[in-house]
């Protein structure tokens, strides 16, 4: 006769002692980097917060994420709701393409942004007179709104799937429009996934460096400007502008995180 | 009241085959069918989830075949109740009404009298998720029946409860069809729901309409193979029980029947053909129900006959072919049936 908790145990103790090793992994240089900065090196700390190039760069690093992340959940969302309710052909070809993003090398991503949204490409040439991406404010933006959109797609769409379309079928039927029913069921029941998927699409957002800098060096957001100072005065430059980074990050992350925790949670009952 | 001409749709994987069938004001309709037979698209179609692929429907004379769903008054139910969980019992029970900008203290007060009349008082501030399979289906009905709908339609609305609660609800189904008098569609595998409660049936397959009938007209004589294998059942009766000590007797047509199942009022009896014994003579047995008669008619199946047996109702009788032969019966021998109370099933 084998006794079933003690082996079932041994397992779980394994697969955690495993699954410490890679937290280990994530945490060691991060609070390593924040811890040592705020021991040994807590003036540079403070310069860089009366810096206002680095203030300058974080906030404008908040504001075109989160610019990027309100034009994904306008154009995003819908997307999210067609895919999660209609099966058509080549839907998995659609949903394989929204992970493209994700896959390729964000330079990548730079460089075919460039040739579109560059002066002379398809779509920043005719809108040349109007806005201008190379080196600017939307370049950004697009740049952002690129790699950061899979996210929100992938999260919302997953919400949507969780909600049981009879449940709109039982709301039209008793008087709602398709758009009321999607307003007072669907939504509020995919709430949770659409927010979460707001916070992974702003925070991927925000982390972007790759293809920004490919399609816009300036303005500097703060991840360019981490490597520059990095690049031009090494180590000790940088490291303070990107520990303020990675504070103002975590905590607005870890306040979003608990909003969205106080929710209710329907998809269990 | 509810007309449905050679409505088709193909959904791939349920279809809906030229299901043509016209459907009382105030009728208890069952819809009776196994499982992929295209029940639930049927009555989708009628509350306008889906356009039909060809066909009209009609309701109260009027084309509502384009239609949206919230402009139909038809209320739907579903098996596994699909209250919305982000709302409390009272506010799910409302939610029609509030769609239809009812104001206030209306709305209140009609979620109050509904929630009253199915039993749910208790739990209009809980939310669905903590309650029991039997409270979400009287809320779910309660949430449908409050907008005082023309067509109430219910899908396989007692198939996720257990036995027990399915009686109950059973009887309040029919408690609440009574007072209300709302045309309602019942979707059902069950042939006892589809017994006890139809006024009319209609039986699916396969995407189609094969029979339309009273319910004793369909299990009675059914009108192919599939729903007589599909029915499965011979001896079904309705009748009125009158309980004595714990011995149910059930008035049916002029005979009277005793069963070991205690239930009174009106209700619906069966007795399966290989539970009755036949004899030429009346013979003393323990068994409390007696009859005789003759028989009226022989299906030979193979090894079994099965025998008609009318002593003022039919009875079919299940016998070997061996014994039937043995006792020389045939068409017109006067017979005597004996089946003991204890396989006399009431529901």
């Amino acid at each position: 006769m084998q006794t079933l908790t003690p082996k079932h145990d041994r397992l779980l103790i394994v697969f955690l002692l495993l699954g410490l090793v890679i937290l280990a992994f994530i945490l060691t240089p991060l609070l390593h980097m924040v811890f040592g900065q705020l021991i040994s090196n807590r003036s540079g700390l403070i310069e860089a917060v009366n810096d206002s190039a680095v203030i300058k760069s974080i906030l404008l690093t908040m504001y075109t994420a989160l610019t990027a992340t309100a034009i994904a959940f306008v154009f995003g969302v819908p997307l999210a709701y067609f895919l999660a309710r209609r099966d058509f052909p080549g839907k998995g070809i659609v949903e394989s393409v929204i992970d493209i993003p994700i896959i390729i090398p964000h330079t990548v991503a730079g460089i075919a942004l460039l040739t579109v949204f560059g002066a002379h490409g398809m779509i920043g040439d005719p809108l040349s007179s109007i806005v201008r991406f190379r080196d600017a404010l939307p370049g950004v933006v697009v740049a952002m709104l690129f790699v950061s959109v899979p996210f929100l797609i992938n999260s919302a769409r997953e919400g949507f799937q969780s909600v049981d379309p009879r449940l709109e079928n039982v709301a039209r039927s008793l008087g709602a429009s398709s758009w009321d029913a999607f307003q007072r069921v669907t939504v509020p029941l995919s709430a949770r996934h659409i927010l979460v998927g707001s916070i992974l699409c702003w925070a991927r957002a925000m982390s972007e460096f790759g293809a920004v800098i490919v399609i816009a060096y300036y303005p500097m957001i703060a991840p360019t400007l981490i490597y520059e100072r990095y690049i031009s005065y090494g180590l000790s430059a940088s490291s303070p502008v990107a520990v303020l980074l990675i504070v103002i990050c975590l905590v607005v992350f870890i306040v979003l995180r608990m909003i969205s925790a106080g929710w209710r949670r329907y998809d269990r009952d | 009241m509810i007309r449905i001409e050679h409505v088709s749709k193909d959904l791939g994987e349920f279809k809906l085959d030229d299901a043509t069938l016209h459907i009382d004001e105030g009728e208890y309709f069952i819809i009776l069918g196994p499982t992929g037979a295209g029940k639930t698209i049927l009555i989708e179609t009628i509350a306008g989830i889906y356009r039909p692929d060809s066909g009209e429907v009609f309701l109260n004379g009027a084309d509502v075949t384009n239609i949206l769903p919230k402009d139909r008054q038809i209320s739907m139910v579903y098996q596994d109740y699909m209250l919305f969980p982000h709302l409390t019992v009272a506010r799910n029970i409302g939610f029609g009404l509030r769609q239809k900008k009812v104001g206030r203290s209306e709305t209140r007060a009609k979620v109050d009298e509904i929630a009253d009349l199915l039993g749910v008082s208790h739990l209009l501030r809980r939310y669905p998720g903590t309650l029991s399979g039997g409270e979400k289906q009287r809320i779910a009905i309660a949430r449908a029946v409050v907008t005082e709908p023309a067509v109430l339609l219910l899908d396989e609305p007692l198939s996720a409860l257990d036995s027990r609660t399915t009686e109950r609800l059973r009887a309040e189904l029919a408690r609440i069809h009574k007072l209300t008098g709302t045309t309602t569609i019942h979707v059902t595998h069950s042939f006892e729901e589809a017994f006890a409660l139809g006024d009319r049936i209609a039986v699916m397959c396969g995407g189609r309409i094969i029979q339309v009938g009273t319910p004793d007209e369909v299990f009675r004589r059914p009108n192919s193979k599939f729903i007589a294998d599909f029915v499965g059942v011979e001896n079904l009766f309705r009748g009125r029980s009158v309980v004595h000590d714990d011995i149910s007797e059930v008035r049916i047509d002029g005979i009277s029947v005793v069963s070991s199942t205690v239930a009174s009022g009106d209700i619906s009896v069966s007795i399966r053909p290989e539970d009755i014994l036949i004899s030429k003579r009346e013979i003393e047995t323990s068994a409390r129900n007696s009859f005789s008669g003759e028989i009226t008619e022989v299906k030979d199946m193979g090894g079994i006959v099965r025998a008609v047996v009318d002593v003022g109702v039919p009875f079919v009788v299940a016998l070997t072919k061996r014994s039937y032969e043995d006792m020389e019966l045939a068409p017109g021998t006067p017979v005597c049936i004996v089946f003991k109370a204890s396989a006399t099933h009431l529901f």
